[in-house]
């Protein structure tokens, strides 16, 4: 047995003979002498009230294991929720890079000793620029919501305008965030969605845009929308609002670009959303990552607040250089005189998302977009034969997600999925909430990962949850 | 005891122990572009072909899509078997450092410690990897703990009244606090949408605070004033004296701050902000040195902030994802993020959305969760005893480093001469820059070259030829000895041999970087695409 106290392992200098050497080595009597600043009006006079530690790695398992364990997974439930936030497959490759040491544990190098962050990033940009068929790809923000929300500010300093009009559809949440960030600076609006289709009602887009258009400096909707329907009209808006002189931002799940054109092949102006389908998991909502594209025009690109990687010569001809482009735009450079901030944001799953396009390829998100088609429309199809359950815009392509409607059944959502989760089943996110207008209204998504016998099982249990 | 080993040299065998700095070498596998790797058909991951019933039922309904909507052809993505990716990336991540593999104290501000491989394993369970943020709370109960708790360490930690852990990052969370503060002054009548004799749209901020405390400030709509150090580097309070007023919405301030200097006249700053009436926000992101010893809210602040991802040990992960919270004074839980975690009277846990003052989402759902649990586990393996220890040895290698490096020609550390600092110093060479032309940056160049990464500052230099260093509590003696010898052999190259520095780096992954068209928009190249259609004709 030791005597005294044990030495933290993450603190080696915890070993008492080298803190009386480093404190003897400086002149110190004691750890004290550095805190000579702080006054005593402001000392802690106590231990801090925490929980004892857990000094052993094998007890820390079992204590963090043992809470875990109160969770319920995807894995073990049949889950069909999405709403921003989507049970794809993640290839075990891009848990092997993102877990390397070499990736994780490091930060904000500089291109020499840290090249291959800087290359893995400049690659993902690429490749989210094929997949949006874009020049301009940042360095990944937050998340889609800020994706969003940074895509309305910078079309409002772009346009000098002072309006932006969003979809009804967007979520509740989403909305949220771009209208607490956008103001005091941008007015939102809110363009009502056509009660048959689930796509933005383009009459009343037209008529708001003859009555305040020379103040819109973007209109931004969504693909799919957040009811899971394709934005059939995505050309036409953005047309009209090219002819109001406002900017079109459009958010798009890159998980579906494999079958949807990209937005920028409707003219849009800026893309954004959220690279968390690209091979990252759900992580309780803790694995998003947001992306902002746009045409390499430098009047948008100086209004990026991100940091944008781009390829650069060295001294050695032939070798592949990389440095920030238009540094002097960000926050780091010039503090508040820069465009919104930049700081640690998604850089990792940003790399994440460039191995899951490289895995995928053009053929891998090809099939993959078709296939969650498919198997939406499958489940579509086998939902809407049950009596009482309504799928409302049924008549309008889904990407991989929809609305079912348990109005019907005398039911409401609440009952419904609380009745399915005890048959192991996560039926979709609740939209009674914030859509009170459709009714007992749910949210369910379907992927790749939901076989024939999964959509069969879900028909099969909803019918009987509902009855 | 320990026993000295002294160098030995013998004829054909090797010196021991080794002399410093090491003769390091990075790997530099000139790996081209991941397109350039491209062969037509290859395929590097199978998604799940739709069975044919499925098929017998709907067809397929992507085919059916109208032009301009579908997508016409294929995304030119490279095309690559598995193991090609695979080889690619991990050649790249030779080409990077971390923690695991230097010593990382020369990214001062950031708090480059260890993350305990413990706690990556952990979040990599399915039971938290596999969840989904709209589960019902019911099966979420070990998560939603958890997060809890680590709430309430960090409301200890602070001397806040709640926490929220839903920012993404330390700028976000800024961002998170500088709302709650616009949402508490509007709800006062004193908001920016107030006459303007009532309007409070003034942030007052530091030099040596994260730029992105102005930064946030002024896109939430804020004027933004920021104040300089005074003669020994404290923020000067007479300044501050002169800039408060009916308009101070708040002050946005670090302390220590980027010096490592503790301004121990903080109470007094607080004091003033408030008799002015504006409210006090902490940017704890340089907590690392103090946890245990003072609190944020022991000093009169309002709100204040930490970053999960540098004081509570999750890893940095190349800039992000990392995590935030925000702690506030119970005037201010009100309008913290929704939703927030509560606890009934049973014991179970739940999430209350309906919080009508909220500033709402800083970003989707609850925080960035797998760093929320390394953070709780890390807290957990310490408690308060070992948190103590942390700041304590965090505070002694800094000033152990700060000896070590005021020995080398050339270098010192401004403001507080003689004095003690807290987890880091920013340094200053500018003595050796004026004597031998080599400046800070150059010498980061010369560092890759140890095998080592190295800071110089945010912008504006108001150090000349900064440097920051902040060694925490993770790095060894014999670690900080190495750096040091690091620094000074390319003091000495400085003096003796500056093209050497000047030229740096030699044993990198790659030469210097030609910036210049970077900032050129003929020239500069984002994607590859960009870069084939500039520079090589669209091939």
């Amino acid at each position: 047995m030791t005597d005294g106290p044990r030495p933290h392992p993450y603190i080696p200098n915890a070993v008492p003979a080298i803190k009386a050497a480093m404190l003897a080595a400086v002149g110190a009597s004691s750890v004290e002498d550095f805190y000579a600043d702080i006054p005593a009006s402001i000392r802690l006079k106590r231990p801090l009230d925490l929980p004892a530690a857990i000094e052993s790695e094998a007890e820390l398992v079992r204590h963090v294991e043992r809470l875990l364990a109160r969770n319920t997974s995807t894995r073990e439930a049949l889950s069909f929720l999405g709403a921003g936030c989507y049970d794809h497959h993640v290839p075990a490759v891009c848990d092997e890079i993102n877990g390397r040491a070499e990736f994780l544990t490091a930060y904000a190098g500089e291109p020499y000793e840290d090249h291959g962050r800087f290359q893995a990033l400049f690659e993902y940009e690429s490749m989210m620029g094929e997949l949006l068929e874009r020049d301009v790809v940042n360095v990944p923000t937050y998340d889609g919501f800020q994706a969003a929300a940074t895509a309305v500010r910078m079309a409002a300093r772009i346009t000098g305008r002072r309006l932006a009009l969003l979809p009804a559809t967007m979520s509740a949440d989403k909305r949220s965030k771009i209208v607490d960030y956008v103001r005091p600076d941008v007015d939102v609006e809110l363009l009502p969605f056509d009660r048959s289709t689930g796509t933005l009602d383009t009459a009343a887009l037209r008529a708001r845009l003859a009555e305040v258009g020379a103040d819109v400096a973007c209109v931004l909707v969504e693909n799919p929308t957040f009811l899971g329907t394709v934005e059939m009209n995505g050309p036409e808006i953005v047309r009209l609002a090219h002819e109001a002189g406002a900017l079109a931002v459009v958010s798009v799940d890159p998980s579906t670009l494999g079958v949807l054109a990209p937005p920028s092949t409707w003219g849009a102006d800026i893309d954004c959303g959220d690279i968390q389908p690209l091979g990252i998991h759900q992580h309780f909502g803790g694995g998003h990552g947001g992306f902002i594209a746009s045409a390499d025009d430098p009047t948008v690109v100086m209004e990026y607040p991100s940091r944008l990687f781009g390829i650069a010569p060295t001294s050695v001809p032939g070798e592949y250089g990389f440095g920030d482009v238009a540094y002097e735009r960000t926050s780091f450079a010039v503090r508040e005189d820069g465009k919104e901030w930049v700081g640690t944001a998604a850089a990792l799953w940003g790399i994440t998302a460039g191995v899951y396009l490289a895995l995928m390829g053009p053929h891998g998100m090809r099939e993959l977009g078709e296939t969650c088609m498919a198997r939406a429309r499958y489940a579509m199809t086998r939902l809407a034969a049950i009596p009482g359950v309504r799928i409302p815009f049924r008549s309008t392509p889904h990407a991989k997600e929809f609305v079912v409607d348990l109005t019907g059944t005398g039911r409401t959502v609440a009952e419904v999925s609380g009745r399915l989760r005890e048959r192991g089943i996560f039926l979709g996110f609740d939209l009674s909430r914030e859509q009170p207008s459709l009714g007992q209204s749910v949210l369910v998504a379907v992927t790749e990962v939901h076989a024939q016998a999964d959509l069969d099982r879900l028909a099969a249990e909803l019918e009987e949850a509902v009855r | 005891m320990t026993t000295e080993i002294r160098p030995t040299v013998s004829a054909g065998l090797p010196v021991a122990p080794k002399p410093l700095p090491r003769r390091f070498r990075q790997a530099s596998w000139d790996e081209p572009i991941i397109f350039e790797l491209s062969v037509p058909g290859a395929r590097g991951v199978l998604p799940p072909a739709t069975e044919p019933g499925i098929t017998a039922l709907v067809g397929d309904p992507a085919a059916e899509l109208p032009d301009g909507i579908r997508r016409t052809a294929p995304p030119a993505l490279p095309e690559l078997s598995q193991l090609h990716v695979v080889r690619h990336y991990d050649r790249l991540s030779q080409e990077n450092l971390g923690v695991d593999l230097n010593i990382d104290v020369g990214q001062g501000t950031c708090t480059m410690k260890y993350s305990p491989k413990v706690n990556d394993r952990l979040v990599g369970s399915a039971k938290l990897a596999d969840t989904h943020p709209a589960q019902d709370p019911s099966t979420v109960q070990g998560t939603l703990e958890i997060m809890w708790r680590l709430e309430r360490f960090l409301a200890e930690i602070s001397g806040m009244e709640r926490v929220s852990l839903q920012p993404a990052s330390g700028s976000s969370a800024i961002w998170a606090n500088v709302s709650m503060i616009r949402a508490w002054h509007e709800s006062r009548g004193e908001g920016l949408s107030a006459p303007r004799d009532r309007r409070r749209d003034e942030v007052i901020t530091t030099i040596f605070s994260h730029p992105s405390n102005a930064a946030a400030a002024k896109v939430a709509g804020f004027k933004v004033i920021t104040l300089y150090p005074d003669a020994d580097g404290y923020p000067d309070l007479e300044a501050l004296r002169a800039a408060v007023g009916p308009r101070t919405a708040a002050l946005l301030i670090t302390n220590p701050e980027d010096t490592g200097i503790f301004n121990p006249r903080i109470e007094e700053f607080v004091r003033v902000v408030h008799e002015a009436g504006g409210l006090c926000s902490y940017d704890q992101a340089n907590a690392n040195g103090i946890l245990g010893i003072t609190r944020a809210r022991d000093a009169g602040f309002d709100l204040c902030h930490f970053n999960i991802h540098k004081t509570f040990s999750t890893p940095h992960a190349c800039g992000g994802p990392g995590a935030g919270a925000v702690g506030v004074a119970p005037d201010l839980v009100p309008f913290l993020p929704s939703p927030t975690i509560e606890r009934d009277a049973d014991g179970r846990l739940w999430l209350d959305h309906d919080r009508p003052q909220s500033i709402g989402k800083v970003r989707p759902w609850y925080g960035i969760t797998p760093n929320l649990v390394r953070a709780y586990a890390w807290v957990m393996s310490m408690g308060a005893e070992g948190l103590r220890e942390v700041a304590e040895i965090a505070v002694l290698n800094n000033n152990y480093l700060m000896a070590k490096v005021l020995e080398i020609r050339g270098v010192a550390a401004p403001y507080a001469t003689g004095k003690r600092r807290i987890e880091q110093v920013r340094y200053s060479w500018d003595e050796l820059s004026g004597e031998t032309g080599v400046h800070s940056e150059d010498i980061g160049y010369r560092a890759a070259d140890f095998g080592t990464h190295y800071w110089t500052s945010h912008h504006p230099y108001v150090v000349p030829e900064p440097m920051t260093l902040e060694p925490t509590e993770a790095y060894s003696k014999a670690d900080l000895d190495e750096y040091a010898a690091i620094l000074a052999e390319i003091a000495r190259e400085a003096y003796e041999e500056p093209e050497t520095v000047l030229s740096a780096p030699h044993r990198s992954a790659i030469h210097r970087i030609d910036h210049e068209p970077l900032d050129d928009p003929d020239r500069w190249a984002v994607t590859w695409r960009a870069y084939r259609r500039k520079h090589t004709g669209g091939a």
